[in-house]
């Protein structure tokens, strides 16, 4: 089985090149990258115009299974990532059961392996069921597959706990993944606090909730020396928190959502419940932040942080509707319309924190089009403009706020292992 | 566009005829007793205290006016795209036991005094309701006459009758329009 | 004549020549009120559903007299909250809202987005009578009446509005409108009971009483609720007594000829002193006759002529 990518302009984010170049895979292996490779008996693949990156990893996903199989599954949760263009996707313990086990992320790997059509990797729960009590097992998990703990969407608020847990997983080697919010600020909360909560009198999520255990947890990170990675940076507090974390040294990393960096707390105007979302969409300078923060490195990672629900759950009261929107599908469309075409981000860089850079914090060996590396490869136009039709969506969850928005650059192909697994569209 | 076909009433037509209806009334009602004037939104009720001050010339006693504003009485709100300004009714006496007469402009198809008919039966029982109108121009679609008549104008659906009152318009006279062609 | 929109949802957008149509069609309905037979024909025929999700006996009576001043056919749906957290939500309620046939729903509701949420669901014309801390604007719209009935304008008018402003749909609707209507806005309450950003709305902001006292027109006070205290957004109602209620002395500071307005139901003794409530300067209870005139004017400029909203849903 062999396949010639030919002819696309290849943005290499290990080398940190983009160059004219061919790609030969053979069985499911990139074996050679160069300039007008011979097919050899090989399928072509015609990338002439487009963009040949390493396949796309997006490290934080809600692929619901198991225990919510109405919102997604393994299946067409990979499905909706493909059609997205990423080739791997680190999906989040709060299932139900949590994966807060061996058992289950096992279960996780096995059913990926059969189902999914792209690769999966689970992340762990730092404590048992994410309630906040006691630590998982993480070390058992490590050893059945788990790449990093996090306890997303239930913030781990004994301060001593998380201390402990970073300290295990630093054993572990693994990272902790830090959903930074202080429930006993943002209580209730459905939307970001500021003048748009007060006009729509929705009680506000300050930013401060975030802030403060962005602080907590880079300085539990200093202290224990654990990787630590924050989840959905919002504010442009956190923006900086994390900057100046770098600056000493600390091992933090941070990601921002498609959502964030391209919506506003305006959008809640009107209470359509797509736009709610955890943390919340924020105000036009926290945008202006995060984006300064992808420009200048502070942020290393782009993660949709996609949560499909069903369309009963969020078609109910603002303040009844669960937090998430979906993001695989609409997220490369963002990155090119909101900041490769403005100039915030280079084509490369945008793609480090789409791949390599990721694939670091988890400790996975994706995100490079080396030879001897799987053949994960995502080929994207950026010239093609379209508009978001959930309808489309390969996914099961239609909660986006993105719908009718008019994008240019779009994924064109998703190669994993050797194998197309969407084509324009088509998974 | 519109064209003006014809003037029936100039100031001194106007004038000649209310003379005569406050005659009429005074007569039909043997004077003043218990009576009361209520004029019809808009351009009735000018033409009630225009009546009511001919009264008390003639007769050296006045009658009381009243206001009254039809709108929330009317039976065709439902067919109109956006609904009329309601403006207030100000009708200080009690009407029970009273002789009332109702007095409006122009009587045409009779539901403006169908629907202030139901008004003043609203604000009580008077004794009598009479109506005077300056112009009537036929065509009514209910079983409804004017007692007191300015002048009778023999109209075509087609055509619109304009009063035109000083206290409103700044002058006084009386126009039929013709549609166009 | 007529507004602009199906619904009232709230005054944010709501222009003041709009607002001006309203009050003064209140005038004549107002008029219809006290006559012996207060009845008018205007809407027989049309369906009024009155949907409380939330108690208030208050509200949903202004609306029902109004409705049957009127000659409107009323009927009422009283969800109760259990219901909703079994996850029935507003919905549902719109299903049976239509097969009711209903011209005109109010709605109250103690999320904020509900009534919004209903408009864009039903054809029938959708009224908020209170959306959790979002907005109440027919209060508003009787607030600005009563003050301009008393005083004769609106504009340059200094209104103090005191108290729980975060939670306050009221204070919303009236900052809304009369700041729309070219009054001075002046907001007075324990910091953690005021909103962020709410000088945006068009409003002063002030965390000591007796400058947003000085020199006032009107004074509206805000009910305070003791389970904000049990939420831990202030400390007691003695101390919000003491900071914030308003008495006989700390009237004196507003003009002479200030006018007092509580939207109810009143706590005497806490946000305002018995003598107050009951002093002469005090127009509570005509805010109460002035609600349902002010309610006849939304009900009638609402139903739209035309014929019958068609009801799909």
């Amino acid at each position: 089985m062999k396949l010639l990518v030919k002819g696309g302009t290849v943005i290499d984010p290990v080398a940190g090149k983009t160059m004219e170049k061919d790609i030969l895979i053979v069985d499911g292996k990139i074996t050679k990258t160069g300039v007008h490779l011979s097919a050899g008996g090989a399928e072509m693949l015609d990338a002439s115009g487009k963009m040949v990156a390493p396949g796309l990893i997006d490290m934080h996903v809600h692929l619901r299974e198991p225990g919510f199989e109405a919102k997604e599954t393994i299946f067409s949760g990979t499905c909706s990532a493909a059609r997205g263009g990423f080739t791997s996707v680190a999906c989040m313990p709060n299932t139900s059961p949590v994966a807060d086990n061996a058992a289950i992320i096992s279960y996780i790997k096995n059913t990926a392996r059969e189902k999914g059509a792209v690769n999966v990797y689970p992340i762990g729960a730092i404590t048992r069921e994410s309630k906040g009590d006691e630590l998982a097992e993480m070390g058992d998990m490590k050893e059945a597959g788990a790449v990093a703990f996090s306890d997303d969407g239930m913030p781990v608020m004994n301060a001593g706990l998380m201390r402990r847990a970073m300290q295990y997983s630093r054993m572990l080697g693994l990272a902790i993944i830090s959903h930074s919010e202080d429930k006993n600020i943002s209580a209730g909360g459905a939307m970001h606090e500021g003048y748009m909560s007060t006009v729509l009198g929705l009680k506000g999520i300050p930013s401060s909730a975030e802030e403060v255990m962005v602080a907590r947890d880079i300085l539990l990170a200093e202290e224990t020396g654990c990787r630590l990675h924050i989840a959905h940076v919002s504010t442009a507090g956190s923006v900086r928190l994390v900057r100046e974390a770098k600056a000493r040294g600390v091992k933090v990393t941070a990601e921002v959502t498609p959502h964030h960096f391209s919506l506003t707390d305006q959008t809640v105007a009107g209470y359509d419940t797509a736009t709610k979302v955890n943390p919340p969409l924020r105000a036009a300078a926290d945008v202006d932040a995060v984006k300064e923060g992808l420009a200048d490195g502070t942020i290393d990672v782009i993660a949709t942080d996609h949560a499909p629900h069903t369309v009963e759950e969020k078609d109910v009261e603002y303040d009844l509707a669960p937090f998430g929107m979906v993001g695989l599908e609409t997220a490369v469309g963002l990155v090119w319309t909101e900041l490769v075409a403005p100039g915030v981000l280079t084509p490369l860089q945008a793609v480090m924190k789409l791949t390599i850079n990721p694939s670091m914090v988890l400790g996975i060996s994706k995100g490079t089009l080396d030879a001897g590396s799987d053949a994960d490869i995502t080929i994207i136009d950026p010239a093609a403009s379209w508009t978001v039709d959930p309808a489309q969506f390969a996914g099961k969850g239609r909660n986006t706020p993105f719908t009718g928005r008019l994008l240019t650059g779009m994924p064109y192909m998703t190669i994993v292992g050797g194998r197309v697994v969407m084509r324009e569209g088509i998974v | 566009m519109v064209k003006e076909k014809a003037q029936i009433l100039d100031t001194e037509g106007i004038r000649r005829s209310l003379t005569r209806i406050a005659h009429e009334i005074i007569e039909h009602n043997k004077g003043t007793d218990n009576l009361a004037l209520i004029g019809i939104r808009r351009r009735g009720v000018p033409l009630a205290k225009r009546l009511a001050a001919r009264i008390e010339e003639i007769e050296g006693r006045s009658a009381p006016v009243g206001i009254l504003d039809i709108t929330l009485y009317r039976d065709d709100l439902a067919t109109l795209a956006r609904q009329p300004l309601v403006r207030s009714t100000e009708v200080s006496f009690p009407v029970s036991g009273k002789k009332i007469v109702l007095v409006d402009d122009v009587i045409f198809t009779g539901r403006t005094i169908r629907a202030a008919l139901d008004a003043v039966m609203d604000l009580g029982r008077p004794e009598v309701i009479q109506l005077a109108a300056l112009i009537d121009r036929g065509h009514r679609e209910l079983p409804i006459r004017a007692d007191y008549i300015g002048k009778n104008v023999p109209t075509s659906r087609k055509e619109s009758v304009l009063v035109r009152l000083q206290e409103i318009d700044g002058e006084d006279k009386v126009v039929i329009f013709e549609p166009p062609d | 004549m007529g507004l602009s929109e199906k619904d009232l949802v709230g005054l944010q957008h709501v222009p003041a020549e709009e607002i001006n149509q309203i009050l003064d069609i209140a005038t004549p309905m107002k008029e219809i009120i006290k006559r012996q037979i207060r009845k008018v024909p205007t809407l027989r025929g049309r369906t009024v559903v009155t949907v409380f999700y939330e108690a208030s006996t208050r509200t949903r009576v202004s609306f029902e007299l109004a409705a049957k001043y009127l000659s409107a056919d009323t009927t009422g749906i009283t969800a109760a909250t259990s219901s909703m957290s079994k996850g029935e939500s507003i919905r549902d309620t719109a299903r049976t809202i239509a097969a009711m046939g209903a011209d005109i729903v109010v709605l109250r509701h103690p999320m904020a987005g509900a009534a919004e949420l209903l408009a864009h669901t039903i054809k029938a014309s959708v009224i908020n009578a209170g959306d959790g801390a979002h907005e109440h604007p027919s209060q508003a719209l009787l607030d600005m009446f009563t003050v301009k009935e008393k005083k004769g304008r609106l504009k340059g008018l200094r209104i103090a509005i005191i108290g729980d402003i975060l939670h306050s749909r009221v204070a919303r609707s009236d900052i809304w409108g009369f700041h729309r209507m070219g009054a001075e806005v002046r907001l007075a309450g324990p910091a953690t009971l005021l909103p962020p950003g709410v000088e945006k709305m068009g409003a002063r902001v002030y965390t000591n009483l007796e400058e947003a006292l000085e020199g006032a027109d009107v004074i509206n006070i805000l009910r305070i609720q003791l389970e904000r205290q049990n939420r831990g957004l202030f400390p007691g109602l003695r101390e919000y007594s003491r900071l914030f209620g308003i008495n006989k002395e700390r009237l004196k500071l507003a003009a002479p000829d200030a006018l007092v307005m509580h939207p109810g139901p009143m706590n005497r003794g806490v946000e305002i002193a018995p003598e107050v409530a009951d002093g002469i300067q005090s127009i509570i209870n005509e805010q109460v006759t002035n609600g349902v005139a002010v309610r006849m004017a939304l009900l009638y400029l609402l139903t739209r002529g035309g014929s019958k909203h068609e009801i799909t849903c």
